[in-house]
């Protein structure tokens, strides 16, 4: 069977691949999309978090014998601490400057994290197995569906419809999103404005090495992973515009797609077309698909 | 006669014995980043828009000016020339995309566009992928004195960064520097009192990469090769943090910084090896949290805060020159 020439095992194969990307660039720029709102702040880090939750599974495998599925639940726990410390103590003073201030500190930031691991762990990758339970693979007839991917679209979409529904539906979702159109007035009302900032600062770290986690069996865990992905997650933000929580996700996984599907079609492409895909809709909606009005 | 002047005769002065006393090959790595730390801080110091992605311009005049010497056996200031021409045609294509968002947002998409000329590098036919363009030969200035010798290479290194960097000074004192600065200051007010700004910023933009890429170029001349390495992201995290630490919106502060992170690097790189790294990271966020008006923005500040002090009308309006981009 083939389509356009390509034979339709590669094509699912390169979809599914793809659909993994997307998952992992959607939980990124959900947590982006989360910090800015709240904080106006780009976190740099972002990347380096994301790469420090794949090496913390990695760490408590090797050193304490903590399996995948404490990690998933402990590792997103100590990025949230290290989030949460961040933004106590470094991020907190900048915020009464410009908002580059903070996509400079986070830089700096997700310079040494990334400069401690280079220098501990070298450059080379690590490899971190698949866990028992989603070892294996689904036979469709036409191709094999390896589980454990499967299981990563699911539970990154599943996280960030929760986060969503969170966000729209619930009672502190609301308060945060008063809070981002105006965060004096809703101090003004009693909410503790700080401590929201300090608690949407640690979540968007946690959602990072909730990534990380997930990444980690299928990867190689290498210092370098979180930078080379920080980017193109900033260039997904930049297409789904920085307003939108649900624009962030359906963006996120549609460039992992297309991105799968270039690698099909014209592999030398597959490294740039996001950045394209960028610089073609910035000609023709500045503010990206989702935005709303310019950001400051 | 204004302090300026005399701080410029100085530092010629020095600049015109230095190899005496430095390794030549050192003091031309400083000018050439110092170059392009100038022309980096005329776009963030002077028109307030922080490029993420200069990157692009220093790598890829590197490549073009290490291609033409190596295919078309051009002389090392034709092979500039070139090379400053590609990186304003760059710039210019570039900036067109990216001028149009404001704040963070434009360096995001400053970071993400450098990035697609980062992976168009590896791929591209003339830059040698993984390895870079090797064994790029100095050949002669003008076709008639050879560069091979290092330390007539440096003054001709020198010569292109007195160009360049008076050419920056020029700009910023300009009327259409003043605009700038207003832009910088207030850009809706500009555009009311009937400033064309996206015009200013777009010109302001293809002139900083223009003069970034004859800072890659020197650079390509200088050590004979050109690598992927000045045009990763890293390389323009690197010139934002000499052009911070040395006093963003300042016309000496580049070269301040330029120089303590080049000469930091190159002594850290026998003591500390892979540490440097972490050492740079934390420079940057000391510098972010307690040092942002940078090495020159201090000296400048506290000069103003003596004038100040001394209450004579006439020093404060000379104080101001280079005040910091706060």
């Amino acid at each position: 069977m083939e389509v356009f020439g390509i034979p339709t095992q590669a094509l699912l194969g390169q979809l599914v691949l793809g659909l993994v990307n997307g998952s992992f660039y959607a939980i990124l720029s959900l947590g982006l999309a989360v910090i800015f709102g709240m904080l106006n702040i780009v976190n740099f880090a972002h990347g380096a978090f994301f790469m420090l939750g794949a090496y913390l599974a990695w760490l408590a495998l090797d050193n304490l014998g903590i399996g995948y599925w404490w990690a998933l639940l402990l590792v997103p726990m100590m990025m949230a601490i290290v989030g949460a410390c961040i933004e106590r103590g470094l991020l907190r003073r900048l915020y009464e400057l410009d908002h580059l201030y903070g996509l400079l500190l986070t830089f700096g930031v997700a310079i040494v994290i990334e400069g401690i691991f280079r220098d501990q762990f070298g450059v080379s990758g690590q490899s971190y197995s698949v866990p028992a339970q989603l070892r294996g693979a689904i036979d469709l007839g036409f191709m094999r569906l390896p589980n454990y991917r499967v299981y990563v679209v699911v539970a990154s979409l599943f996280v960030c419809l929760v986060t969503w529904l969170c966000l729209e539906r619930t009672k502190i979702g609301s308060v945060l999103r008063a809070a981002t159109e105006n965060a004096t007035l809703v101090q003004a009302f009693g909410v503790n404005v700080p401590l929201l900032f300090t608690a949407t600062y640690a979540f968007g770290a946690a959602l990072a090495g909730f990534a990380g986690v997930l990444a980690a069996p299928i990867v190689q865990i290498n210092p370098l992973m979180g930078s080379n992905i920080v980017v193109v997650v900033f260039a997904v933000v930049v297409i789904g515009g920085m307003g939108s929580i649900l624009g962030s996700i359906i963006t996120g996984v549609s460039l992992g797609v297309i991105e799968g599907l270039t690698k099909v079609f014209y592999a030398e492409a597959s490294s740039t077309v996001v950045f394209l895909i960028m610089a073609i809709v910035l000609m023709i909606k500045p503010n990206g698909l989702f935005g709303k009005g310019v950001a400051a | 006669m204004t302090r300026t002047h005399v701080v410029a005769a100085a530092m010629l002065a020095a600049a015109l014995v230095a190899p005496a006393f430095v390794y030549p090959i050192f003091l031309m790595k400083l000018l050439c980043l110092a170059l392009f730390a100038c022309a980096f801080n005329l776009l963030v110091g002077f028109a307030g828009l922080v490029s993420f992605g200069h990157a692009a311009f220093l790598g890829m005049g590197g490549y073009v000016a290490g291609y033409v010497i190596k295919a078309w056996g051009l002389t090392p200031e034709l092979a500039m020339l070139c090379a400053t021409a590609v990186a304003a045609a760059l710039g210019f294509a570039m900036g067109r995309l990216a001028i149009r968002s404001h704040g963070i947002y434009f360096s995001m998409i400053t970071l993400a566009l450098a990035q697609l000329v980062y992976f168009l590098c590896l791929q591209a036919p003339f830059t040698g992928g993984e390895d870079g363009l090797q064994g790029v030969p100095r050949g002669k200035l003008f076709g008639l004195f050879s560069l091979a010798d290092d330390v007539h290479a440096y003054y001709f290194i020198l010569a292109v960064f007195a160009f360049g960097f008076l050419a920056i000074y020029r700009i910023v004192h300009s009327p259409f520097g003043n605009i700038l600065k207003s832009i910088r200051e207030n850009e809706q007010r500009a555009l009311s009192l009937g400033y064309d700004v996206s015009h200013f910023k777009l010109v302001t933009f293809v002139l900083s990469a223009a003069i970034s890429g004859l800072a890659g170029a020197a650079k390509t001349v200088v050590f004979g090769f050109a690598t992927l390495n000045d045009v990763h992201w890293h390389t323009s995290g690197d010139v934002l943090l000499m052009t911070l630490l040395g006093g963003i919106g300042t016309i000496w502060g580049p070269v301040a910084g330029s120089t303590l992170v080049v000469t930091l690097q190159s002594e850290l790189a026998d003591t500390a090896g892979s540490k440097v790294t972490i050492i740079t990271g934390l420079v940057f966020i000391v510098c972010v949290l307690s040092f942002r008006r940078g090495i020159v923005g201090e000296f400048n500040a506290w000069r103003s805060r003596r004038a100040a002090s001394k209450a004579e009308p006439l020093a404060h309006s000379r104080a101001i020159v280079g005040d910091a981009a706060e």
